[in-house]
């Protein structure tokens, strides 16, 4: 393996991790302060995704298209929250498992409805679109770059929000102990509501981040939501650190497990062999740090229930 | 505060029929079902209900732990996925007899629950969720990356089992009451299981997991032997619907099938294991008549599940039990 596709693939389990941490960020908070299983968290993703391409269509501009496809997003998670998720805030886990999993094939088949079964594409911003060296001999497309950046971004907003801000006072209390902070006074439901549409609108910036450069096709949320959901467990539920920590871990961890497990395997087993475990270890590589995490501390790296 | 959270409501776990007079009537049903379809479509009404009965196999095992232990697994599709790529490989390799099979299915399937049970079984509530559809992601990856064996694209089943050499499962009715046999023993075998001794301990640390350990009873040992059980009747359930496909693919592990699987049960009615049967049935029927009515049923079936989650406590049992009536305990 050359140190050029090393660095190609460092950087790409970066672009993947902050994916990864833009759509972990609201579900931990959503699972952390109000102990709500979201399934319909990846769907909100594709969601993204497709109000981009919509918009996108409509105006011609893709950034008049990430803005509209934000507010709609967002309008859409309030929505949902209104109407369905409020009503099991305090049922049992099953019930909003088999809830939220409605309203993921609601939507997988509604995109279908509304869009089309075959997927959609979305072209690169003109400003952002080509390749930049790095290294002499080390293109990379800028527009992932940009994700990487506005990941980080984000990342940085919310760790201000959340450790510097009054609203973020309350969440990280809420993700300690909600009852108690409901009984000093403050409006728990308004707070949920929130964290939610603020949740919601994250997966939906990772959506339209990335419809550039994957196919926006029904089910794309699906394999990102259990993705997600490894990484806060790993990370400990509720903690937003514990997700950047564990969505940059996993980003890289599956992207590089992936380009170089047939490689590594013909370091122990002859070549035919090799290439049918590499592929299969590397798919299972993540969920194996998930258990191994799991076995040697349960309640994840960054528990923030004290519980 | 999970505990509490998992345990089911407390109308569910008392069936509406007072006795046994709801499963007597469910298997009466299920028996007498291949002789009122000679007349219509046959082979169709057969190999329909054969497929509810396969499922509520597997519900029926995950009733075992979400209904009676509060272990939530959110990847039992596994399971059933074990027991169809075991006939499915060893009918490749020419392998079809039941009594060879049948128990390397089972016993694959105990394994399997054993070495990811002992980690699961150390986490609770969500974090037991998540890691149980870790567990069957892995075993998902691991089928559609066996090449010899189809990948992706699964594996078609070109023989079906045999009973020393007899071809009994070719004929659709001999698959049918088959299957109604496993059905009736694996549902026998759970409301046994839940009576006995061993049942009181394990549903007693569904309610409070320290308070039977403090009693001295090793509550991680019940639970994990209920973690084999299961996983052995999601590979019998599996074992049956590889025949019934002559089919077998990575599909049948997904995760979007644990989920179904789960909805079967708690569409039924959680901890009642007559529920699991009529969760399954309701389930399959309802699919099968709304994609009978348009090619997107999932439009109907999704909000549909939404209210089930909101309104129907309890399931179609508790459902029931509330519109008769029956007081709340």
């Amino acid at each position: 393996m050359s140190t050029t596709l090393l660095i190609v693939q460092i950087l790409n389990g970066l672009q993947l991790g902050v994916l990864l941490f833009l759509i972990a960020a609201g579900l931990t908070l959503v699972f952390g302060v109000m102990d709500f299983i979201n399934l319909a968290h990846g769907v909100q993703y594709m969601l993204g995704a497709y109000l981009a391409v919509m918009f996108y269509s409509l105006t011609g501009n893709f950034f008049f298209a990430l803005v509209l496809a934000l507010l709609a997003a967002l309008a859409f998670g309030l929505l949902l929250e209104f109407a369905v998720f409020r009503h099991l805030y305090d049922r049992d886990h099953v019930d909003q498992v088999i809830a939220t999993f409605g309203i993921i094939m609601l939507l997988n088949q509604g995109v279908k409805l509304v869009w089309g079964a075959a997927p959609l594409s979305l072209p690169i911003p003109e400003l952002f679109s080509g390749s930049v060296a790095l290294m002499p001999g080390l293109l990379y497309p800028v527009w992932r770059l940009v994700i990487i950046a506005s990941g980080l971004a984000v990342a940085l907003l919310l760790y201000l929000l959340v450790s510097k801000t009054r609203a973020g006072m309350l969440v990280r209390a809420g993700a300690t102990h909600a009852p108690m902070v409901a009984a000093l006074g403050v409006d728990i439901r308004r707070l949920f509501m929130v964290v939610f549409g603020f949740g919601t609108m994250l997966a939906g910036f990772a959506g339209i981040m990335i419809a550039p450069i994957l196919s926006v096709e029904p089910g794309m949320g699906d394999t990102i939501l259990i993705l997600a959901f490894v990484v806060i467990v790993i990370g400990g539920i509720g903690s937003i650190r514990g997700a950047f920590i564990a969505a940059l871990l996993i980003g890289l961890v599956d992207t590089l497990g992936r380009s170089f497990a047939v490689d590594i395997m013909r370091l122990f087993l002859s070549p035919a062999p090799a290439r049918t475990v590499g592929p299969a270890l590397a798919s299972m590589l993540i969920y194996l740090v998930m258990a191994l995490v799991l076995y040697f501390r349960p309640a994840g790296l960054f528990p923030a229930k004290g519980r | 505060m999970v505990q509490a959270a998992l345990t089911a409501p407390p109308a569910a776990r008392r069936s509406p029929l007072r006795g046994n007079a709801l499963p007597l009537a469910i298997f009466l049903i299920l028996a007498l079902t291949p002789l009122f379809a000679v007349f219509g479509a046959q082979a169709y009404v057969l190999s329909l209900v054969t497929r509810v009965m396969i499922f509520a196999i597997a519900a029926l095992a995950l009733d075992l732990l979400v209904g009676y232990g509060a272990l939530v697994s959110f990847g039992h599709a596994a399971f059933v996925g074990l027991g169809a790529y075991a006939i499915g490989i060893l009918s490749s390799h020419g392998i079809t007899e039941i009594l060879v099979a049948l128990p390397v299915a089972l016993i694959v399937a105990v394994l399997f629950a054993y070495l990811t049970g002992i980690v699961c079984l150390r986490t609770r509530g969500v974090h037991f969720i998540m890691i149980t559809l870790a567990f069957s992601q892995m075993i998902y990856f691991t089928a559609s990356s066996l090449a010899p064996y189809g990948g992706d694209d699964g594996l078609t089943i070109q023989t079906r089992a045999t009973l020393l050499g007899l071809n009994i499962l070719g004929n659709d009715r001999a698959l049918y009451y088959i299957s109604f046999a496993c059905l009736a023993g694996a549902y026998l075998l759970c409301r046994a299981l839940v009576a006995s001794r061993f049942g009181r301990v394990y549903r007693g640390a569904r309610e409070n997991p320290l308070r039977v350990a403090t009693i001295g009873f090793p509550v991680y040992r019940y639970q994990l032997v209920a973690y084999l059980i299961a996983g052995a009747l999601g590979s019998l359930s599996g074992f049956l619907l590889g025949n019934a496909t002559d089919f077998v693919s990575p599909a049948y592990m997904s995760w979007q099938r644990s989920g179904e699987l789960l909805i079967m049960v708690i569409l039924g009615g959680l901890g009642t294991l007559d529920g699991a049967i009529i969760g399954a049935a309701a389930f399959i029927l309802s699919e099968e008549w709304l994609s009978g009515l348009t090619e997107h049923w999932k439009v109907i079936f999704g909000p549909l599940l939404v209210l089930v989650a909101i309104f129907a406590r309890g399931g179609l049992l508790g459902l029931v039990a509330r519109l008769r009536g029956a007081p709340h305990d």
